[in-house]
């Protein structure tokens, strides 16, 4: 009982997952955040059996962060996604493989290109310009097919993914709540994607700031640039 | 009283020097000269070549008219001595022992497409000089063993930093570099580059400084493609990915004919005289 969507558009990508957690019939927590940030401009919205999600997600993160310490720059999401889908091609061949589902959803700085990848614990990845998890994928899937377009801007990839979620919450019988991130040239936002306007907040932030690197994400990454 | 600490790598003189280290240099400074200028639309390589001889058989080895080129051809190599494809977007210049530097090409190759393999991306080239300079450093540490007799000049191309030339040498420091220069009179050659380098060189201009100092620095007036190697590493105008090219020998005496360098056969000085670098018989040969 899980579901993640992501949606990319002409210069961002959103991700967004649902906060449920718990074990069959039974939720136990309806504020767990399953998207977690890997890098200033990358981030992963992940399921699967509880346990090894985190502890992948973990795995993940800490390896990316060594990444970017290393080389002083942080991996781009095309060869985050090829190394992440390397780690689970073997660790599906290995005596305890990790049951981990993911979205990665990043934006690439270099081409200032968005990028979305869907990646399954068989290690399977397919790059996709929308994508879901879970069970979102019966009723979701074809509401994207039907208003996804070519280069959207903010407000159009958002319209879209709120018809995804009002899908969701009409044809499937558990209430889920949702969590939301957009990420853009400025980095990894939060969004509330149940206010009446999700990106009044990210507009008015980036008026504000106005070129001032924006990096509110859950589990925001350190910045291990050395200041003087 | 020095020779107690010549014949350990590994062990400081009380002046604090590590000799081997100090002579790995020395033997590099006898080598080739190999130089290299970066530009904004690319880099262009040049290197010696000290192997030459009218005996020596070249007719199987790269080095044929038919060996170097553009892209992948580039990994048929060139005159096949001197300068390397690493990877797709990397060439490399050494200068030093050949017994050494070939099996540095081939550590290097081998960690070029482990990156490929892990992250599906071609290695970053400040990546790839720490992971030679890295086994490089530890033969100056770990017991018993020789150093690498070899300098190496990278020239690539990444996504993150664009163009980049890097040097490094027997020690495994290395740096990265406008314009710079390895192997015999590398002082010389490196001051006449500080003299005349300019910020907003065109791959023209690079191709054009390379070749001119590299003809004040030998010993030959006039170049030829019997002494020289070339290449270049540029962006593929259409796809925007790291072209390398390896100058065919009768590219290159194109090119110096152009620039009124040589490139003829018969001004060629210097040329099949059989300098083999390592003097008699069979020892290492420094190139």
């Amino acid at each position: 009982m899980e579901c993640a969507f992501g949606i990319t558009g002409k210069d961002y990508v959103l991700l967004c997952s649902d906060m449920a957690a718990g074990r069959s019939i039974i939720r136990m927590k309806s504020d767990e955040n399953k998207i977690k940030a890997l890098g200033p401009h990358l981030a992963m919205a992940y399921g699967g059996e509880p346990g090894d999600t985190n502890n992948f997600a973990e795995y993940v993160e800490r390896n990316m962060r060594l990444y970017h310490i290393r080389n002083h720059y942080p991996l781009l999401p095309a060869s985050a996604s090829a190394w992440i889908r390397r780690t689970l091609a073997e660790s599906i061949r290995s005596r305890n493989p990790y049951a981990v589902n993911l979205l990665l959803a990043g934006y690439d700085t270099t081409t200032s290109k968005p990028h979305l990848y869907w990646i399954d614990y068989l290690g399977t990845k397919a790059v996709v310009p929308y994508a879901a998890h879970g069970m979102g994928v019966y009723v979701s899937l074809s509401t994207m097919d039907k208003w996804w377009f070519n280069d959207m801007n903010k407000r159009e990839g958002v319209e879209v993914l709120k018809k995804c979620i009002d899908e969701v919450q009409k044809r499937i019988t558990v209430h889920f709540n949702f969590n939301c991130i957009l990420i853009d040239k400025d980095g990894i936002h939060n969004i509330n994607i149940d206010s009446q306007d999700p990106l009044a907040e990210l507009e008015s932030e980036s008026k504000a700031a106005s070129g001032d690197i924006v990096v509110d994400a859950p589990n925001s990454p350190l910045d291990v640039g050395v200041t003087a | 009283m020095a020779r107690r600490y010549d014949s350990r790598t590994t062990i400081f003189s009380p002046e604090g020097r590590l000799f081997q280290v100090e002579y790995a240099m020395e033997a590099i400074s006898h080598a080739g000269t190999v130089l290299a200028v970066l530009s904004k639309e690319g880099i262009a390589m040049a290197a010696e070549k000290k192997v030459t001889g009218k005996l020596l058989d070249l007719s199987l080895a790269p080095g044929g008219e038919k060996m170097g080129g553009e892209g992948t051809e580039a990994w048929m190599g060139g005159g096949g001595e001197k300068i390397f494809l690493l990877n797709n977007n990397i060439l490399a210049g050494l200068a030093g022992i050949t017994s050494d530097a070939n099996s540095l090409v081939n550590f290097a190759r081998n960690s070029a497409q482990r990156h490929l393999f892990t992250y599906d991306e071609d290695i970053p080239v400040e990546m790839l000089v720490q992971r030679l300079c890295d086994m490089k450093q530890g033969y100056t540490q770990f017991g018993g063993l020789r150093p690498f007799g070899v300098a190496l000049l990278y020239m690539g191309w990444d996504p993150i930093y664009g163009f980049q030339l890097y040097q490094s040498d027997p020690s495994g420091n290395y740096s990265g570099w406008k314009a710079t220069c390895i192997g015999s009179n590398h002082s010389s050659a490196t001051s006449l580059l500080k003299q005349d380098y300019k910020e907003d060189l065109t791959l023209e201009d690079a191709k054009a400084l390379c070749l001119k100092v590299m003809s004040k620095t030998m010993d030959s007036t006039k170049l030829s493609s019997e002494k020289l190697e070339f290449a270049t590493m540029t962006l593929h105008p259409t796809s925007k990915q790291p072209l390398s090219k390896i100058y065919r020998p009768s590219e290159l005496d194109g090119l110096l004919r152009d620039l009124e360098l040589g490139g003829t056969a018969e001004d060629s000085v210097g040329a099949m005289e059989g300098t083999g670098g390592g003097g008699g018989g069979n020892v290492a040969i420094s190139t």
